[in-house]
């Protein structure tokens, strides 16, 4: 695991720093020596966070948890991209060895309305929980469980939904798009209920209430830039704003 | 997951508002490729184009269409309008960096607001230098008609107003390069096989706007003898 100097990195990091959500925040440039290549981003802050400490000074503060690439925790926008440069990758796959010695980075938070600053780099995402709750379920009656062969999903639309289903929720689509438009998110919720049997009943009222909830939080709309879908860590694609579009549209006609 | 609230309103959802930009926009490409086709009869000459447009203005449901096309023209606007307010309200603090992939927007999609305001303000250039131009008058098989053509070329013969007008062509073929397939997307009319061909008509659309509309406005240029 490298170890001998020559291996290690040198950065030149310009961090945002916001002592809670009222303080206005401000860039704050930071040098970090020691850095190995084979240290993923996190591990990189994590090393800058010791330096702090070690100055007495106050920790960045960052959202993280699994550090596997599935949990959604992680953010960062980094060098103006969500989750740094590399396509379909988090922040905590992303490793050092992608950047140079001597390299300038900047980090800061996903900067939407609908998503207020906590502290630094650690945003409030309630926001995608809340449309979750508008609904982004199937509703099911009590009783015994039907027979697991009973309902039959073809393959095409089990790997669609599947593919919606890989959504982590982090929040990237918003804060790629340049008009914070959570449209990727909801949609490829809305998406993996309505490609199975047993959301595709409540689709239409789902993608209704879903929408209601999301432009009320603040988000923006959508311009089909499909900028969304190139930072998205796990590739969601921008077939399935078309789909929340239609389902959309099915509750509009359904209604009257 | 009660939608009852929210059907009344859907025109002022943000699909509901996506959804009205798509269908305005597709009439609006509609009209523009019959704006140039009917405009390609300058190039037969000066009798086939001041008969299509008598026949066109002579016509007493032109009121109706010009009406039904202005309104078609505010809605694309407004609610273009609306859409931008709403869209810098969702992120009030900027990025101090933000950089596109190169995997998703285009020139053209992050263009639209500039490119539509620059067609817009041709339009205005446009009705007021041709349609409320100099007035001639000429006699086509024996019918008095407003001798539009005269007009036109005249209009031309000013380097100027050429190229305004390939400015504001060039524009009016991004803004419909990504709004075409746009469109399609915001109506979830969208299918794995048929996307990527309506994608590629629709930088097909752009080219053919920028270059048609710009083209006869060299003719025109090249025509008057300038």
């Amino acid at each position: 695991m490298g170890g001998n100097s020559t291996d290690t990195m040198s950065l030149n990091l310009k961090v945002w720093r916001q002592k809670n959500a009222k303080d206005k925040g401000q860039m704050v440039d930071y040098k970090l020596d020691g850095v190995s290549p084979d240290m993923s981003f996190l591990e990189m802050m994590d090393t800058l966070n010791t330096k702090l400490v070690k100055e007495k000074g106050d920790t960045i503060a960052f959202d993280h948890d699994c550090r596997e690439g599935i949990c959604g925790m992680c953010s960062m926008m980094i060098n103006g991209q969500a989750h740094g440069p590399e396509a379909e990758t988090t922040t905590c796959q992303l490793h050092m060895r992608k950047f140079k010695s001597g390299d300038t980075i900047v980090v800061e938070p996903w900067r939407a309305k609908a998503f207020p600053v906590i502290k630094d780099l650690m945003v409030d995402r309630t926001a995608l929980d809340d449309i979750m709750v508008a609904g982004g379920y199937v509703n099911v009656n009590t009783g015994n469980p039907q027979d697991a062969n009973s309902i039959l999903i073809g393959q095409e639309n089990a790997e669609l939904a599947m593919d919606a289903a890989a959504c982590i929720g982090c929040g990237a689509c918003v804060a790629s798009c340049k008009n914070a438009s959570a449209m990727l998110f909801v949609s490829a919720k809305i998406s993996q209920l309505a490609l199975l049997p047993q959301g595709e009943i409540e689709s239409a009222a789902r993608a209704q209430a879903m929408v209601a909830k999301m432009d009320e939080l603040g988000f923006g709309n959508c311009t089909n830039e499909a900028e969304c879908e190139a930072q998205c860590p796990k590739g969601i694609k921008i077939e399935n704003i078309a789909r929340m579009n239609r389902e959309w549209f099915k509750g509009v006609i359904g209604n009257r | 997951m009660s939608s009852s609230s929210c059907k009344k309103c859907a025109t002022s959802t943000s699909i509901g508002k996506k959804q009205i930009m798509g269908v305005t926009g597709l009439l609006l490409c509609g009209f523009l490729i019959s704006h140039l086709l009917g405009n390609l009869t300058l190039l037969v000459g000066p009798d086939a184009f001041n008969k299509y447009s008598h026949t066109l203005t002579s016509n007493p449901l032109i009121y109706g269409a010009e009406f039904i096309l202005a309104a078609i023209f505010l809605s694309h606007i407004v609610m273009a309008i609306r859409l931008i307010i709403e869209n810098r309200a969702a992120r009030p603090v900027k990025y101090h960096m933000y950089k596109k992939s190169g995997r998703g927007g285009t020139l053209a999609s992050s263009t639209m607001p500039f490119t539509g305001l620059i067609a817009l303000v041709f339009l205005v250039f446009h009705i007021c230098g041709l349609k409320f131009g100099t007035v001639y008058s000429t006699n086509v098989g024996g019918v008095e008609m407003r001798d539009l053509y005269r007009t036109t070329i005249e209009y031309f013969q000013d380097p100027l107003h050429v190229l305004g007008y390939i400015v504001a062509m060039v524009a009016l073929g991004f803004h419909t390069s990504h709004g075409f397939w746009s469109a399609f997307q915001s109506l979830g009319l969208n299918h794995p096989k048929y996307m990527p061909k309506i994608q590629c008509l629709s930088k097909l659309f752009g080219l053919v706007v920028a270059i048609g509309f710009s083209g006869l406005a060299i003719f025109c240029f090249i025509k008057g003898g300038h």
